[in-house]
């Protein structure tokens, strides 16, 4: 696939913390067609936020090649990278700490222009302010307005106009409906649906609802312990799931359905272990109901079973 | 039967100088003996300020219960002085708190703090012996191994902290469970393992549970009755299968369950509701909900709707599904937001 917007090789990110070291995103590989959506799930701790934030070059990775229009932006010039910086850009999770208090919001959506000095006059400025927030669905009453007057979900669109004014074309959602109501929250995922439609936005979505995921994505990537467990197109994986852990996490969501009711279901037992040296073998193999001797050593390949199925499991070929 | 609880037309405001919070309208609702209530709704609904309402804890400067009775068994709870208040609470009703992270005390082991509540509610006249091989069995009894009896929070995990604050809450053996978002800030599969064994204890010891979240899968799995709460009333009450089943609904019901991404159809556009929860200082006349809803008339408008009951499962509207249609008014809340 040549055509691919973003490539990512082997990523590898590690943190040297005093217990050891940290093995955050551990050899992950994607690729990701322009105006798709590839969404990231899996647990707190498992490195969906440090992928995100290495594949935009925020953290610097460790190891691995990330391929913007084909070309390494780990091994770009500073100033070459800031060329491209604008058009890879991202959604913070949280919509109450990631934005200045002090800044109205015409300043917040402004800043981005000002900073990658895009527009120079004024007026210019406050035009393309006001087109913005038109598009995202803030009152233009509001530009005056500072960010503690406003609800989660207007503030949520804030921190959307500022990463879109520059027009990116690879957007990391970093769980941007996890804070809001669920009312809001449909609010939302409709406007980044549609604004990828209009603006041919390709996304990277991480979060951790696999409701959402699987509303949202073309392609899921379900990770553990910094590493790939299963890739699949979004039916394909919801229908057929194939690695024991994508499997323990479906059955784990509860439906809202009246059926669900005194459900008997298996359960994983124990909880995400330390991602600090982790052991050889299978990261999942400790709470892995069909752990065998040979999951404890060496390194588990992830093999495409189906088109476009991959999974990490020595028993799933 | 009679009922464990009974809350009576409770209305709670919180009163500062500046200005008066409804949080609590007119609730009215029952909890029989080993059952579960949900109650559901979104951030600032209401529900939590129910839960702490019967337990005695509102704030005590601005918080206020302003008319209505809470019964529970044969006390009514509103009317207890403090003291009395204070054996129960803690002993025959307890609470689960949503954040674990901030719920227990960080430099009491959690030992201490199991036993804490044992001590302050000794009726059996327990010795320092027993007290600490109670705490021992409830740990275990939570899947926490006894051995680490002697550890701080610190030094668990979210999950185990949830344990270790449901074992505070279950020490005692209540007669009535209050969790407020028990699991809101747990993983799935870690959140799997509490709800199921929250629903193991309460058969276990015939606990009644008040479950108090925002998460429509939570209440499906683990409830027998639901009240959806909005703006501090509840518009629809009923069994479980009277809010899940295909039966006739609240408008913002509807809204609801048209927000949430469906894990096994295809991806179809959400039908989210528009606008914005009201302002609780100033609440609308008529119909809190008529802002946003799309069947809203001039009657919603002006005055507050009746509730229509149905083998038990109420609505609080002024009109029947057949008879609500999409009126020219609807999404007036979304259109003043884009004035």
């Amino acid at each position: 696939m040549s055509n691919a917007l973003l490539e990512v090789r082997n990523l590898k990110k590690y943190f040297n913390t005093s217990a050891g070291l940290l093995h955050a995103v551990d050899d992950v590989s994607f690729s990701l067609q322009a105006g798709s959506t590839l969404g990231i799930v899996g647990e707190s701790g498992c490195g969906k936020s440090t992928l995100g934030s290495t594949v935009l070059f925020l953290n610097e990775p460790t190891g691995g090649e990330i391929l913007f229009h084909g070309d390494d932006i780990t091994k770009m010039k500073k100033r070459e990278f800031h060329r491209i910086r604008p058009r890879m850009q991202m959604i913070f999770q949280d919509p109450y700490s990631s934005l200045n208090g002090r800044m109205s919001v015409h300043q917040l959506i402004a800043e981005p222009l000002i900073v990658n000095k895009i527009c120079h006059s004024k007026q210019e400025i406050s035009q393309r302010v006001a087109q913005m927030m038109d598009t995202v669905g803030l009152a233009s009453r509001l530009a005056n307005a500072y960010p503690h007057e406003l609800d989660g979900g207007r503030r949520q669109r804030i921190g959307i106009a500022r990463a879109l004014i520059l027009e990116p074309e690879f957007v990391v959602c970093d769980e941007p409906v996890s804070a809001l109501d669920v009312s809001i929250q449909a609010q939302i995922l409709n406007l980044l649906m549609d604004l990828q439609d209009s603006m041919h936005l390709t996304y990277l979505f991480i979060t951790h609802d696999l409701s959402v995921v699987r509303h949202i994505s073309q392609e899921i990537m379900v990770m553990y312990l910094g590493q790939c467990m299963e890739k699949a197109p979004a039916d394909e994986l919801f229908t057929n799931p194939m690695h024991p852990y994508t499997q323990a996490l479906l059955a784990a969501i509860p439906v809202p359905s009246a059926d669900s009711r005194h459900k008997r279901r298996e359960l994983l037992q124990g909880e995400v272990s330390s991602p600090v040296n982790p052991k050889p073998g299978c990261r999942f193999a400790a709470r892995c109901p069909h752990v065998s001797a040979e999951c404890c050593s060496g390194s588990i390949p992830l093999t495409e079973v189906k088109p476009g199925h991959f999974v990490s499991c020595l028993h799933c070929r | 039967m009679n009922p464990v609880l009974e809350v009576k037309n409770l209305s709670v405001i919180y009163k500062t100088d500046m200005e008066t919070v409804y949080a609590v309208n007119d609730i009215s609702f029952s909890l029989e003996k080993g059952k579960t209530l949900g109650l559901v709704g979104e951030t600032g609904a209401g529900k939590t300020t129910t839960a702490l309402s019967i337990l005695g804890l509102l704030p005590e400067r601005t918080g206020q219960i302003t008319s209505g009775r809470i019964v529970f068994e044969d006390a009514v709870l509103n009317e207890l002085s403090r003291r009395e208040l204070e054996r129960i609470r803690g002993h025959r009703i307890s609470m689960i708190f949503q954040d674990p992270m901030t719920a227990l005390n960080p430099v009491l082991t959690v030992g201490d703090q199991i036993a804490e509540a044992l001590e302050l509610h000794n009726e059996e006249h327990l010795n320092k012996w027993a007290i600490e091989k109670k705490v021992e069995e409830t740990l275990e009894m939570v899947g926490i191994p006894k051995e680490r009896k002697n550890e701080y929070p610190h030094q668990f995990s979210g999950g185990m902290r949830q344990r270790v604050v449901i074992a505070i809450a279950l020490v005692c053996n209540p007669g009535l469970l209050i969790a407020d978002e028990p699991t809101t800030a747990l993983d799935v599969t870690i959140q799997a393992q509490i709800l199921t064994m929250i629903c193991d204890l309460q058969r276990k010891y015939g606990t009644s549970v008040i479950m108090i979240t925002h998460d429509l899968g939570v209440v499906a799995e683990t409830c027998d009755q639901v009240a959806i709460v909005y703006a501090g009333e509840i518009v629809e009450y009923g069994s479980l299968l009277d809010i899940f089943g295909g039966g006739s609904h609240h408008p913002y019901t509807e809204g609801l369950f048209g927000s949430i991404p469906s894990l096994t159809g295809h991806a179809k556009r959400l039908q989210p509701i528009e606008g914005l929860l009201p302002d609780p200082t100033d609440l609308p006349a008529g119909c809190k909900f008529s802002p946003r809803c799309k069947y809203c008339t001039q009657l919603c408008r002006q005055k507050q709707p009746p509730i229509r009951e149905q083998n038990g499962h109420q609505i609080r509207c002024h009109y029947t599904p057949d008879s609500r249609t999409i009126t020219a008014d609807a999404g007036t809340a979304r259109k003043e937001d884009l004035e």
